[in-house]
């Protein structure tokens, strides 16, 4: 028999909440969105400071996996534009200075070194220095950011942005050795830290080896190497024409950049057919906007040189074949190769961890792809104080990813060093409560806003591609805000039912616009459920909510797969067996375990 | 308080032969008491409807006065409607269905619209088989006045007054019956797998289609003591006449015991199968007559259709009137001049 489900389980609800749930760092999505309309800007960004630690850079840059998740997408929608709506909460705040957590002058006697100033290091950062941890950052940059700053270029994140919210960190008393590489672990152990974390990425770009490679070195550039050297100012110009290879986001980050450097025919020239290249739509788009066409199905042959020089590369052009199992191969047309003009290549096709400074006999185990041996939960490696997180453990993936490590080995180095065990996870806080201000009233507008997306402004392409300082996207105005925020459904106020109340008078079902609700006999199994409900429920994603046994025998099945959160259910219920209560999912971070433990 | 729907839909939700989805059967939100049986019914109206590939602009709503009238905006919002004054529906359903044959009139009341002030318009629709569907949303009492008593309030029964009704009390279904009624059924609204067949069937059927239908008041008459809240009638209600309603162009797939089922063929074409009491004939009113006072003895409320004339004469066929809706006649239709005056004058010397 079909059990009734555990709502007490924090995971349950959590669930429900897509975006929050997609979210590495599990930032309360719609808490903020709400925050938002109401035109409480700094309380929002307060929200998601303390969850993701760079609302305005990610406001801008995030890759949003929750936006995918987002329930309006299956709704025949767009997701709510949450990213953006981060944005708004970071441009239109005010000063948070007051807000933030002040310099500890008491230290607690630890010291722990962060390999690395990316967003990861910086989020351990961020939440050991309030508990009066020691804080030493290595960078060999000559500021703090990573590859936010290295690698991002200034028309997506502008300068004073990163600089803000790093400084918000750095501020909090850390130590910087910037311009300092780590080239030896052991060394850096050897000066008695009492845990090291390693958030050093992956700062090894790709190469492509062809013939011609080592002749045209001069014009042929390591996309990440390239752009890091046109971030810190070394380079300031390119060839006419450019060919870009690859087809993920740091293709769209070159082929932009090199507009901007004074390249006027740039091409994205790709192997895979266009709707598998890896970079997100939203960067294929912004690249396409401002003139760069992406070719697709071109195999690289040759690099071209005449007289010394780089004239162009040679492809194989390639359709896609697809074997039953999915798996794609590309076929050549067996037409003639074909050659692209060109002065300068970009190779931007992928880039990988790398740890020429670990010695390999400290104690450190790697796997046999030289990547280090990192437990998914407490990013601790087998040498028990060395902690790794972001790109570096796992390789490269985004920031809000680096943010999400970097809170869980803050927990595992507090624990650690209080002498815990790091495998015993704090569990989430959670909270829920009734939502109900009177009968038929709700605390949150509970009405559907039917509006499509809203799509934010641009700046002019020929005045953007002039300057590559200057910001491309606008940003949402406040009223627009207010529209695209009104969009969120409210996945967080969530149905919860008491079957002890429940009537069975069928108001719920009758009025449920999206037919989640149904009174079925019981089941034997969840799969029989999902055939009866007045809907078939085949988003297998998305959970079944089972009552108890009701008076006649039947349970209440709620398929939470399109519920709109609009609380009709709850309006209708004349015994308030439907209720609406906001549920607040909170990942515990270093420290706030400790203090509930005080109370 | 909410006073709109969203406009979303689930969506995988299926079309009807229309191409019509069961929201474009909806109508306004109710403002009717949360967990009022009577939006219940509405949505049963709604999903019978969509069923039956009812083109909505082909219905007239008709209702008089009480919660159950209000109902007929909370569905078929692309339907014609009246609002009529209280207990009078039948007379302007009446005047409608005489104007014009080829709209379906749904006649939506209550028990004190139909059963004290309407009493008397109503045993003439009924008698004169007027072709429509009359639903009676029964809760045993004046839901809009405040919840007095009824004429349907079963005697000894308590509402949230507090005091037993020392009437006896009507039974529609039987009083619908013995006036002639040519499809009658009773069901629960909170039992809408019985209740949607029996709307379906009372559509294709042509005469006076009554349904009592049970549809518990919340807020005046659904506490322990009365005998129309949902707790009691749950408990009490037999399902007899179970009916399914299969269009002709189905097959018929339900397996029944035999000797326990009937099939109905209605004037569409379609079919009601009966999981029945072996003691009703379907075609035998007195049957059905006995069989209620037989369940009203055991304490038990008899549900499901109990009586169909499959050969019924409707109104319009008794009185011969013009296969065509007046508003299709012409002037010369409707004064056809000297020479059909002379031969009519002809045919009665
Ligand atoms: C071109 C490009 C564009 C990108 N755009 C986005 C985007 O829009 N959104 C997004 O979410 N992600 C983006 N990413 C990915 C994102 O930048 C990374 O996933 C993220 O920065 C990883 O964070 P991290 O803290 O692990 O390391 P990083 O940010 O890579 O920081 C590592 C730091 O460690 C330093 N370091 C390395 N080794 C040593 C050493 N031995 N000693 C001292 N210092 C050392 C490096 O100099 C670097 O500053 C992009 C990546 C690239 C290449
Ligand atoms: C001529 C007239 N007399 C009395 C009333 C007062 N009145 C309004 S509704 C109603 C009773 C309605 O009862 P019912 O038809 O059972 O509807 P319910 O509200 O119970 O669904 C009465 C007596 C009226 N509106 N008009
Ligand atoms: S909140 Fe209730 S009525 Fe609204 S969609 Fe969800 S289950 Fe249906
Ligand atoms: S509206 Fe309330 S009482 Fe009625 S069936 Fe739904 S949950 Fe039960
Ligand atoms: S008073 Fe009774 S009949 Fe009227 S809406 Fe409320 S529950 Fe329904
Ligand atoms: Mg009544």
């Amino acid at each position: 028999m079909v059990k009734a489900t555990d709502t007490a389980n924090p995971e349950y609800f959590h669930r429900v909440v897509d975006c929050q749930y997609a979210c590495p760092a599990h930032t309360p999505v719609p808490e903020y969105i709400r925050l938002i309309a109401a035109g409480r800007y700094t309380d929002a960004y307060m929200i998601n400071w303390e969850s993701n630690v760079f609302p305005g850079i990610l406001g801008r840059t995030c890759d949003r996996p929750c936006e995918p998740a987002c329930r309006r997408g299956r709704l025949d929608q767009e997701p709510v534009a949450i990213c953006r709506l981060k944005r708004v909460a970071a441009d239109m705040k005010e000063s948070v200075k007051a807000r933030l957590p002040q310099p500890v002058q008491e230290k607690n006697g630890k010291r722990v070194a962060l390999v690395g100033a990316g967003p990861a290091s910086l989020t351990v950062a961020r939440d050991l220095l309030p508990l009066g941890y020691a804080i030493d950052i290595y960078d060999e940059q000559p500021a703090g950011g990573g590859f936010m700053r290295s690698q991002i270029p200034s028309f997506r994140l502008p300068e004073e942005v990163l600089d803000e919210e790093v400084g918000y960190i750095l501020d909090l008393g850390a130590v910087t050795h910037f311009n300092q590489r780590v080239n030896s672990l052991k060394g850096l152990l050897a000066e008695q830290y009492d845990a090291v974390f390693i958030g050093s990425g992956a700062p090894q770009g790709r190469d492509l080896q062809l013939p011609g490679r080592a002749e045209a070195d001069a014009n042929i550039h390591l996309g990440i190497n390239w752009l890091a050297s046109v971030a810190f100012g070394h380079t300031e110009s390119i060839g006419k024409r450019v060919i870009v290879l690859g087809g993920g986001n740091t293709a769209m980050d070159c082929c932009r950049t090199a507009l901007r450097m004074g390249a006027d025919e740039v091409k994205v020239v790709v192997r895979s057919p266009r709707p598998e290249m890896k970079a997100s739509p939203w960067e294929i788009e912004d690249a396409e906007r401002e003139g760069v066409p992406m070719l697709q199905n071109h195999v690289p042959l040759e690099f071209v040189l005449e007289e010394g020089r780089l004239v162009g590369m040679r492809f194989d052009r390639v359709r896609p074949v697809y074997a039953d199992d999915g798996r794609r191969t590309l076929v050549s047309l067996g037409e003639p190769p074909v050659l692209i003009e060109c002065d300068d290549v970009c190779v931007a096709i992928g880039q990988d961890t790398a740890f020429p400074w670990i010695e390999r006999d400290i104690g450190i185990e790697f796997d046999q792809h030289d990547r280090p041996i990192v437990d998914k939960a407490s990013f601790q490696s087998s040498l028990g104080n060395v902690f790794f997180g972001g790109d570096a453990a796992f390789g490269p993936e985004n920031i809000i990813t680096a943010v999400a490590h970097g809170h869980q080995a803050a927990v595992s180095i507090d624990l650690l060093l209080r002498g815990q065990d790091v495998n015993l996870r704090p569990p989430p806080g959670t909270n829920l409560i009734s939502q109900k201000m009177g009968l038929q009233e709700w605390t949150y507008d509970s009405a559907v806003a039917m509006d499509e997306r809203y799509r934010v402004p641009h700046r002019d392409v020929a005045e953007s591609l002039h300057n590559r300082k200057l910001e491309v996207e606008l940003g949402f105005e406040a009223a627009s805000a207010f529209r695209e925020a009104q969009r969120c459904l409210n996945c967080d106020v969530q149905t919860v039912f008491t079957e002890t109340k429940c009537i069975e008078c069928d108001a719920c079902i009758d009025i449920c616009p999206t037919d989640c609700l149904t009174f079925t006999p019981k089941a034997e199994t969840e799969k029989e459920l999902r055939q009866v409900t007045r809907v078939p429920a085949r988003n297998l994603e998305q959970p079944l909510y089972v009552s108890d046994d009701l008076p006649t025998g039947r349970l209440m099945v709620k398929d939470e797969d399109v519920c709109l959160h609009c609380g009709l259910c709850a309006e209708r219920c004349p015994t308030a067996a439907w209720d609406m209560q906001k549920f607040l999912y909170h990942v515990t971070k270093a420290g706030e375990a400790r203090a509930e433990e005080a109370v | 308080m909410s006073y709109l729907k969203p406009g979303f839909s689930h969506p995988h939700h299926q079309q009807n032969n229309l191409g019509l989805y069961r929201k474009d059967y909806e109508g306004a939100l109710s403002t009717l008491c949360a967990g009022c049986g009577h939006d219940s019914v509405s949505a049963a109206i709604v999903q019978a409807c969509f069923e039956a590939d009812v083109e909505p602009h082909r219905v007239a709503k008709l209702s008089g006065i009480g919660c159950s009238s209000k109902t007929p905006n909370y569905f078929l919002n692309h339907a014609h409607g009246f609002n009529s004054v209280h207990g009078r529906m039948p007379s302007v359903a009446t005047g409608a269905c005489m104007a014009n044959r080829e709209l379906i009139y749904v006649g939506v009341s209550g028990d004190g619209d139909t059963a004290s002030i309407g009493m008397g318009q109503f045993a003439h629709v009924a008698r004169r088989n007027l072709n429509m569907v009359y639903l009676v949303e029964n809760n045993g009492c004046y839901g809009l006045t405040k919840g007095q008593d009824s004429a349907t309030t079963d005697m000894g029964s308590v509402s949230k007054a507090g005091r037993a009704s020392p009437f006896e009390s009507i039974d529609l279904v039987a009083l619908a019956l013995q006036l002639g009624a040519t499809y009658v059924a009773r069901g629960f609204s909170g039992d809408k797998e019985q209740l949607v067949p029996l709307i379906r069937g009372a559509l294709a059927h042509r005469g006076f289609a009554f349904i009592d239908i049970i549809s518990p008041c919340v807020t005046f008459n659904n506490n322990p003591g009365s005998t129309k809240g949902y707790e009691y009638v749950r408990e009490h209600m037999q399902a007899v006449g179970q009916a399914d309603f299969i269009p002709v162009r189905e097959e018929v797939t339900a397996s029944y015991e035999p000797g326990c089922s009937v099939e109905v063929a209605l004037h569409d074409g379609s079919v009601c199968l009966n999981k029945i009491d072996p003691e009703l004939d379907i075609s035998d009113r007195a049957s059905a007559l006995r069989l209620l006072d037989s369940y009203k003895e055991r304490g038990e409320i008899l549900t499901g259709l109990l009586h169909v004339d499959r050969d019924s004469e409707d109104l319009h066929d008794t009185l011969e009137t013009a296969d065509r809706p007046l508003r299709d006649l012409s002037e010369q239709d409707l004064c056809p001049g000297q020479v059909a005056l002379d031969s009519i004058n002809q045919s009665c010397r």
